[in-house]
């Protein structure tokens, strides 16, 4: 099973539920989960059993994960289940109490800086022109403005955002400032993104043009990405790779993986995926596994 | 454009009812003169007043600065260790509590008729405004936006130069509006418990001597310069802050 995954059919793909196990040999190579065309950058991130908690409530036990090169991983989970405290730790932004995260195979489990990361508020400096926001990780690296900024408008178009450069980010309507946040994200690390439910403050239109656009620039840029959301649609959506965590730590049931989904359609063809009845069975299968 | 011209507007009806009231005799003119008398009075004394209104402001000025660079100084200090904060921050409170005029005198005593007590008073009027401003400033930065910086391996001064510093502009600049207008007020305050110079050394002579157009002379001089200061303060906050005025230039 899963050897022609990527180009197979909808019905075939729809096939190989049968519960998917939690293990990674079972994964597909990583051809099969990237499109033609990309040149790969080694990134992988790995998290292997983070466990951790505050003031005595254990909010997270034991999530395992990978994220393979170019792919584009979801964390999928309900509101208040944790995603933001295993963001925080994947980040590097707090330690976990166990567990170890580990990108290319070093550990970075703790100290921030390794990975770009975008939150669903843009963060954008409202006192800064969206070319030096854009390019604000060079020049926190020591790059002059007026280089730095060189350096980055090249992929203004790219990004969509052509014509933005010497705006205030108060001009520019929600869609495209969370365009700008994720150049500022790409400039930073260019290998490996952290999303945090990134496009989930724009409403539904801007939101899927926003998913349309993601894919793309994703698939250009060869990036590796791990999004965390609660959307389940987001997450087919854009995944290759859905895991699945269900918990309720104030109820003193920590988050734990309960399952995962790998999405087999090639990114091109998201748009049409959509409101194909493969979407729906992976839908299912998710509500099932958060217990729906 | 009418929005724009009602306040002038309603200064100038005043202006002309004040001086209706004292050309038909309801006010006698020793106890208010007229406007035009008032206007008279301050061009003929200018060269005098101009002479004390140098006193005032150059005392204002290094009032203002020395109450700025201290504020600053504080405020990063206390936004840098929070044990300071909790340490200094009540302190910084009570120190706005004091009256201005009852400790003029004391700033005499010590200091004596020179610039200096008048100076110190200033900065003891200015540097609330600033601080207070500032350091609130400082700390209304969202902590995601710390975290997002510090995540791109932003230093502690990158931080506080990229992010920080440019958020507490706008805080900065109300504490600062307000220590403008203090600056000035103060210099006042403390010129009429002594000094040999002054615009408020010039307003205890005429008013000993009830000459009340010099004195409202004075009054008007004295708030022109607060709100040319004030204009000053805004002035600079438009300029450092052009994105306010969403400009596209670059």
């Amino acid at each position: 099973m899963g050897k022609v995954y990527w180009y197979s059919l909808p019905a075939v793909s729809s096939a190989n539920d049968a519960g998917y196990s939690k293990n990674s040999e079972k994964l597909p190579p990583k051809a099969a989960l990237c499109s033609e065309g990309v040149n790969f950058k080694v990134a992988h991130l790995e998290i292997q059993g983070v466990s951790k908690g505050f003031d005595g409530v254990d909010i997270l036990e034991g999530i395992s994960m990978t994220v393979e090169s170019g792919q584009i991983a979801c964390l999928l989970g309900p509101s208040g289940c944790g995603k933001t405290t295993l963001f925080n730790v994947v980040a590097g932004l707090s330690s976990p109490q166990s567990g170890r995260v580990l990108l290319d195979g070093e550990d970075i489990t703790g100290s921030p800086g390794h990975l770009s990361y975008m939150l669903q508020k843009d963060l954008l400096l409202q006192h800064k022109r969206i070319i030096d926001n854009v390019s604000l990780p060079l020049v926190l690296r020591g790059v002059p403005r007026d280089e730095a900024r060189v350096q980055v408008a090249g992929l203004f178009e790219t990004f969509g955002l052509e014509g933005t450069q010497m705006r205030w980010p108060s001009e520019l309507s929600g869609g495209m400032r969370q365009r700008a946040a994720l150049l500022r994200a790409y400039q930073y690390s260019r290998d490996f993104m952290l999303l945090d439910e990134p496009f989930s403050a724009l409403d539904a239109f801007t939101k899927a043009d926003m998913h349309t656009w993601f894919l793309d620039v994703a698939e250009r840029m060869g990036t590796t990405s791990l999004i965390v959301t609660h959307d389940i649609d987001e997450a087919i959506m854009l995944a290759d790779h859905i895991y699945v965590m269900r918990g309720n730590p104030q109820a003193g049931v920590p988050t734990t993986i309960v399952g995962e989904e790998l999405i087999a359609c090639p990114r091109s063809a998201r748009a049409e995926f959509a409101v194909s009845e493969t979407f729906l069975v992976h839908k299912r299968r998710i509500m099932g596994l958060l217990g729906r | 454009m009418l929005t724009k011209l009602v306040a002038p507007l309603t200064i100038v009806a005043l202006l002309g009812l004040w001086q209706l009231a004292c050309s038909t005799g309801l006010v006698p003119p020793f106890m208010l003169p007229s406007p035009v008398r008032v206007v008279r009075a301050l061009v003929d004394d200018w060269p005098l007043l101009a002479g004390h209104a140098a006193t005032s402001l150059a005392e204002a000025g290094m009032g203002l600065a020395t109450g700025v660079a201290l504020g600053f100084v504080a405020a990063l200090a206390m936004d840098r260790f929070d044990l300071l904060y909790r340490a200094f921050y009540p302190i910084v409170v009570l120190t706005q509590t004091i009256p201005t005029v009852a400790i003029a005198p004391l700033l005499v005593l010590w200091f004596g008729y020179g610039m200096l007590p008048k100076v110190v008073l200033i900065v003891v009027a200015t540097f609330f405004p600033i601080t207070v401003g500032l350091l609130e400033g400082l700390r209304s930065v969202d902590p995601d936006e710390i975290d997002l910086m510090r995540a791109m391996g932003a230093s502690r001064l990158q931080i506080l130069h990229h992010v920080k510093l440019p958020a507490a502009l706008p805080q900065l600049f109300s504490g600062l509006k307000i220590s403008a207008a203090y600056a000035i007020v103060g210099a006042v305050i403390a010129e009429w418990l002594g000094g040999f110079s002054g615009l408020g050394v010039y307003m205890t002579r005429v008013r000993k001597a009830y000459s009340f157009d010099k004195m409202f002379a004075v009054i008007f001089l004295i708030s022109g310069l607060s709100l040319a200061l004030m204009w000053i303060v805004d002035a600079l906050r438009r300029a450092l802050m052009p994105w306010e005025r969403q400009s596209r230039e670059p």
